[in-house]
C-alpha cells in the first residue's frame, strides 16, 4: 500500500461537447462504506476506442454501470453528445445509443441468433414481421462490420466468440453508437480475441465509439486510441495509448514500479522428492486422461507441465494431489508410494509432505462462504485444537500471519471469501499451501484471473520455494508463464508427456507443434489417439503465445 | 444486492415476515366475520396467558426443537433430510424397549438410556439413507420421503402384532410405570398443572447449545460446514465426503428420536401408533424459518409452539374459525416466512442504505 494519494487529472475537454461521444463529470458512487468511484472525470472522444484499465475492484466496473444505468451515481453528471443526462436504467441508456457488451453473456441458449437480437426489442405481438425486417438489418450489419454469423444458428451451439458476436449484434442493432465492452477477451482464445479487435476497427471506422474495460495491456496497446487507468476508485490519468507503454501503464495500475519478466538464478535440483511412474488416471466418465505418465521432480526445481488445456493435465494435478483416484501407476512423495483410494486421499497427500494450489480456486481451493481465517485452515483443520473442539484462536492467528506475509487485502479475517479480489484470493490459497513447508509443492494455474501487481508477487513466491529445496510441479496454460518460472518444461499431448524441453533454449513454434501432438520425437503417439477438441495447429499456437490471464473473476 | 446488516438479517426480516403472516391471516379471519383482534387475543393468551396453556406450547415447543434440529444438522452438510417424522417413530421403539425392559425402575435411572436407545434407533434409521447417498448416490431427499413410510408401515406392524399386550382395544404397547416415565414439570413447578411439559424440555435447550458448539467450534463442524457449502472444497481438504454424509445422517435421526423421548417416554408413557403426528415436518419449517442456527431453531420452534396450542384454543373459544383456518395461518406464517421468506429483504435494504449512501461512509 503506497500511502500516496494521486492526483486527480482534471482534464480539460478543450475539444467542443460534439467531439465527444461520452463525458462523465465528477462522478461519484459508494456502496456502503466503499467509495467505488471517486470524483470520476472521464472524456470519451466519438469514433474512437477508448480503453479503461486498472486492477480488480478500481471501479472499472461500477463506472460502467453507472453509465448503462445500471446503477445510479450518487453525484456527478453524464453527458451524452454534450448533453446531460440522468440515466435511470439500461433501456434509457439504449435510447441514449449506448450499449453494453457484458462480461457474462445474456442471450438464451436455446434460441436462435436472429430471436435473441429480438428479444425484447419487438415491433409488434406477431414475431415474424420483426423477425424478418431484423434478418435484413443483421445482413446490412455483417456486411458492413464483419460480423457474420448465421442467423438461424441456436446460441447454445455456438462458440463463445460467436456468443459475443450475437451480444455486439444486439447492441447494434438497438442502435448502439457507443459500446461498452466488459472484460471481452477474458473468455475467448486468442484467435478469438484477435477477430473481435478486427471486427472493433471496422465499428471505430465505422465512426462508432468504443469504451473497453480490460486489465490486459496487450490489448489495450493493440486496439485502443486512449487510455485510461483508475486504481482504487479514483481515475489517476488519461493518455494516448501512442504516448505509453505496458510497464508505464502497470506502474499507473499498480501504484508503483512492476517487473513484468521473472528474475531468478539457477536452479541447484537436488533429490528426487515427487515421482510418477506409469500413472494412468480416468475422467469421471471413465475415459482415460493421463495414459501413463512418468516424471520426476527433484528438490530446488520448477517443473513446468505444457499443454493446450484439456489434455490431462486437471487429472493429472488432482490424482497427485489425492483428490483423485489413479487407475494404475505409483506416485511417490518423499520416496513413499501414496495410498489414495477412498475420498480423502487429499488428507494423506498432505501428510506426506505435499501442498497443493488447485487449479481452480473458486470451485476447489476456497470455499467462499467461509470467512477468511477458515479459508486460512482448509485442508489443514485437524491441527487446530488437540480434542474435537476447534482451535479458533490459533487459526485465527494463522491466518492473520498469511495476510500479513502475503500482503492479502484487506486484511479482515470474518470477511466472507467471496468478497475478496480475484487475485487476494489466491494470495491466500498461496499462503496456506507455502507456509506449511511442504516438501512437495503442486500449483495449477497460479496466475489465472490475478491481477498484474499480484502476478509479480505470486511468481517470486514461487522461486523462493523453489530456492528454498522443494520441488515444484507447475501447470498452467499460459506459455509464457511455464517458459519463465520452469527448469524444465514437459509438454503433455492427450495425456501422454510428449517430450522435454529447456525453458532457455526451447522454441516456441517448436513447443506449440509439439503441444499439438504434431511433433514427436520422443513418443510414438498411437494413429486415433488425438483428442476430438483436436484443433488446427496454427491456432494453437496462437492461442498458447501472447501473455493472457483469463480473468474469469474480475471485480 | 447490499446484505443487511446481521441484526436485521436475523431478528428484524423473521419478524417482518411474521407480521406480515399474521396480517394476511388477520383478513382472512375477519372475512368470515369475525374479529381477527380478539382472534390473536386468544391465540396469545391460550399459547402464553396461563400455566397450563404455556406448559403446553413448551411440550410442542420440544417437539419442534428436536425435529428442527435434525433438519439443520443435515442441512449444514448440504443434506436435505426430510425424514425426522419417521426417524422419531422409530427411535420411539428404542425408547419403549429399554422402557418397557426396565419398567419399574426409578426414571433418573431410564431417562438417560431412553435418550441414547431412543437415539441409536434414530441414528440407524437415518444411517441407511445417509449411507445410500454417500456410496450409491441415491437422492436423500427421495429416500428420506420414502423412509418415512416404510417407517409408518414397519412400526404400524410392530405395535399391532408385537408390542400391543393381550386383551388391550387400542394400538398401543404396554404402559411405563409411573416412577418410570420421564417427569413432568408440573410435579415440581405448580404453575404447569395439566400440561405435559417434561424433563425432555430441558434436554433440548441443552441441544440447541451443543449443536451450536457442534457446528460452530469443533473441527468436525468445520467439516461439516465446508461439504455442505462445496463438496469439492471439501474433497480437496481431504475430508471424506462419504463418511461424512453418513455420520451427520445419522446424528440428524439420533435428534430427530428426541421426539419419542418427549411422547414416549414423557407423556403417553407408551408407544402409540402415529405418536410423532407431524411433529417432524413442522421441524423443516422450523429448520428453514431458523436459517438452521439454533437461535433461530428455538425461536422458530417457540412460535410453532405457540401456533400450535394457541390455535387448539382459538378453535375451542371461537368456534366461528374451524380448525382448518388455524392450519391456514399456520401455512401462511411457513409461506411468509419460509418460501417467501426473502421478499422484503429488498425494501428493507433499500430503506436502509438509501440515506446511508448519501451521508456517505457510515
Amino acid at each position: 500500500m503506497t500511502g500516496l494519494n494521486p492526483t486527480n487529472e482534471q482534464r480539460s475537454s478543450g475539444a467542443a461537447a460534439s467531439a465527444l461521444a461520452i463525458e462523465l463529470v465528477g462522478i461519484n458512487k459508494h456502496f456502503g462504506p466503499v467509495h467505488a468511484n471517486k470524483d470520476i472525470h472521464l472524456a470519451v472522444k466519438r469514433g474512437t476506442v477508448h480503453g479503461i484499465v486498472g486492477e480488480n475492484g478500481a471501479g472499472k466496473s461500477t463506472l460502467m454501470s453507472i453509465l448503462y444505468g445500471f446503477y445510479t451515481a450518487d453525484s456527478g453528471t453524464i453527458l451524452v453528445d454534450g448533453v446531460a443526462h440522468e440515466i435511470t436504467d439500461s433501456r434509457h441508456a439504449l435510447a441514449l445509443g449506448i450499449g453494453m457488451v457484458h462480461q457474462h453473456f445474456m442471450l438464451v441458449d436455446n434460441f436462435t441468433v436472429l430471436e435473441n437480437v429480438v428479444l425484447g426489442a419487438e415491433d409488434s405481438a406477431l414475431l415474424t414481421p420483426t423477425l424478418n425486417r431484423a434478418r435484413g438489418h443483421l445482413k446490412d450489419l455483417a456486411r458492413d462490420y464483419g460480423l457474420d454469423i448465421d442467423p438461424d444458428a441456436i446460441v447454445g451451439n455456438l462458440s463463445v466468440g460467436q456468443q459475443q458476436r450475437v451480444e455486439i449484434l444486439k447492441a447494434l442493432y438497438r442502435g448502439a453508437e457507443t459500446l461498452i465492452l466488459d472484460e471481452p477477451t477474458g473468455v475467448l482464445t486468442p484467435a478469438e480475441a484477435d477477430h473481435l479487435f478486427r471486427i472493433l476497427g471496422k465499428l471505430r471506422a465505422e465512426g462508432k465509439t468504443i469504451i473497453l474495460i480490460t486489465h490486459k495491456l496487450r490489448e489495450i496497446m493493440a486496439i485502443t486510441d486512449e487510455v485510461s487507468v483508475m486504481r482504487q476508485g479514483e481515475m489517476v490519468e488519461t493518455l494516448p495509448t501512442a504516448d505509453t507503454s505496458p510497464e508505464h501503464l502497470a506502474e499507473l495500475m499498480v501504484g508503483r514500479r512492476v517487473l513484468l519478466r521473472v528474475e531468478k538464478g539457477a536452479a541447484k535440483p537436488g533429490k528426487v522428492l515427487l515421482e510418477v511412474e506409469n500413472l494412468v488416471v480416468t475422467d469421471d466418465f471413465g475415459t482415460p486422461r493421463v495414459k501413463g505418465v512418468n516424471f520426476q521432480v527433484r528438490a530446488g526445481e520448477i517443473v513446468g507441465i505444457a499443454g493446450v488445456a484439456g489434455n490431462g493435465q486437471s487429472e493429472l494435478l488432482e490424482s497427485i494431489a489425492g483428490m483423485r483416484d489413479q487407475k494404475s501407476g505409483t506416485i511417490r512423495v518423499n520416496g513413499n508410494p501414496l495410498s489414495l483410494e477412498g475420498d480423502d486421499g487429499a488428507a494423506r497427500a498432505r501428510k506426506a509432505g505435499l501442498a497443493h494450489v488447485p487449479e481452480d480456486r473458486l470451485r476447489m481451493g476456497l470455499i467462499t462462504n467461509f470467512a477468511a481465517w477458515e479459508n486460512a485452515i482448509l485442508g489443514y483443520q485437524g491441527k487446530y485444537g488437540d480434542g474435537p473442539a476447534l482451535d479458533i484462536a490459533k487459526a485465527r492467528a494463522t491466518a492473520q500471519d498469511y495476510m500479513k506475509k502475503f500482503d492479502v487485502r484487506p486484511a479482515a479475517l470474518d470477511l466472507k471469501t467471496a468478497n475478496f479480489s480475484g487475485g487476494n484470493q489466491q494470495k491466500l490459497v498461496l499462503a496456506r499451501e507455502m507456509e506449511r513447508d511442504p516438501d512437495v509443492l503442486v500449483v495449477g494455474q497460479p496466475t489465472r484471473g490475478v491481477d498484474i501487481g499480484a502476478i509479480e508477487f505470486i511468481h517470486n513466491q514461487i522461486i523462493k520455494m523453489r530456492d528454498a529445496g522443494k520441488a515444484i510441479l507447475l501447470v498452467s496454460v499460459e506459455l509464457d508463464e511455464i517458459r519463465s518460472l520452469s527448469d524444465r518444461i514437459l509438454v503433455i499431448f492427450d495425456g501422454q508427456i510428449v517430450g522435454e524441453a529447456d525453458p532457455a533454449t526451447a522454441d516456441e513454434t517448436e513447443l506449440g507443434l509439439r503441444m499439438t501432438g504434431s511433433h514427436t520425437d520422443n513418443v510414438v503417439t498411437e494413429p486415433g489417439t488425438l483428442p476430438e477438441h483436436e484443433t488446427p495447429v496454427q491456432q494453437t499456437l496462437v492461442e498458447m503465445s501472447p501473455k493472457d490471464n483469463s480473468g474469469r473473476d474480475t471485480n | 444486492m447490499t446484505p443487511l446488516p446481521r441484526w436485521a438479517d436475523v431478528v428484524l426480516l423473521p419478524l417482518l415476515n411474521v407480521t406480515l403472516a399474521f396480517l394476511v391471516g388477520g383478513l382472512i379471519v375477519l372475512s368470515v366475520g369475525q374479529n381477527p383482534l380478539q382472534a390473536v387475543g386468544i391465540m396469545l393468551y391460550g399459547a402464553f396467558g396461563y400455566g397450563s396453556g404455556f406448559g403446553y406450547t413448551l411440550y410442542y415447543t420440544t417437539d419442534f426443537i428436536f425435529a428442527g434440529l435434525a433438519v439443520s444438522l443435515a442441512y449444514h452438510a448440504g443434506l436435505f433430510n426430510i425424514g425426522p417424522e419417521g426417524q422419531a417413530y422409530v427411535g420411539g421403539l428404542g425408547v419403549i424397549l429399554i422402557g418397557l425392559a426396565l419398567n419399574g425402575m426409578h426414571w433418573a435411572l431410564v431417562f438417560p438410556l431412553m435418550i441414547i436407545c431412543g437415539a441409536l434407533f434414530g441414528a440407524a434409521w437415518a444411517f441407511i439413507p445417509g449411507y445410500l447417498q454417500a456410496k450409491r448416490g441415491s437422492h436423500v431427499v427421495i429416500t428420506t420421503i420414502m423412509f418415512n413410510f416404510i417407517a409408518v408401515s414397519m412400526m404400524g406392524f410392530i405395535i399391532s402384532r408385537i408390542l400391543k399386550p393381550e386383551g388391550v382395544n387400542s394400538d398401543e404397547s404396554a404402559p411405563l410405570e409411573a416412577i418410570t416415565r420421564v417427569p413432568q414439570l408440573r410435579g415440581f413447578i405448580e404453575l404447569f398443572r395439566n400440561s405435559p411439559v417434561n424433563l425432555t424440555f430441558f434436554l433440548a435447550i441443552a441441544a440447541l447449545f451443543f449443536v451450536y458448539w457442534l457446528i460452530w467450534r469443533t473441527k468436525f463442524g468445520y467439516s461439516v460446514r465446508a461439504l455442505g457449502n462445496n463438496p469439492v472444497a471439501a474433497n480437496y481438504a481431504g475430508i471424506s465426503n462419504q463418511k461424512m454424509i453418513m455420520i451427520i445422517m445419522a446424528l440428524a435421526g439420533a435428534f430427530a428420536a428426541m421426539v419419542a423421548v418427549n411422547n414416549v417416554g414423557g407423556v403417553q408413557g407408551r408407544l402409540i401408533l402415529n405418536f410423532v403426528n407431524g411433529a417432524g415436518f413442522v421441524g423443516i419449517a422450523v429448520a428453514f424459518m431458523g436459517k438452521g442456527h439454533p437461535i433461530g431453531v428455538g425461536l422458530s420452534a417457540l412460535l410453532f409452539g405457540m401456533l400450535y396450542q394457541g390455535g387448539q384454543e382459538l378453535a375451542f373459544q371461537m368456534p366461528g374459525i374451524t380448525r382448518e383456518m388455524i392450519v391456514t395461518i399456520q401455512a401462511l406464517v411457513i409461506l411468509f416466512t419460509g418460501a417467501m421468506g426473502d421478499m422484503m429483504r429488498g425494501p428493507l435494504s433499500r430503506m436502509f442504505f438509501q440515506p446511508d449512501a448519501t451521508a456517505g461512509d457510515k
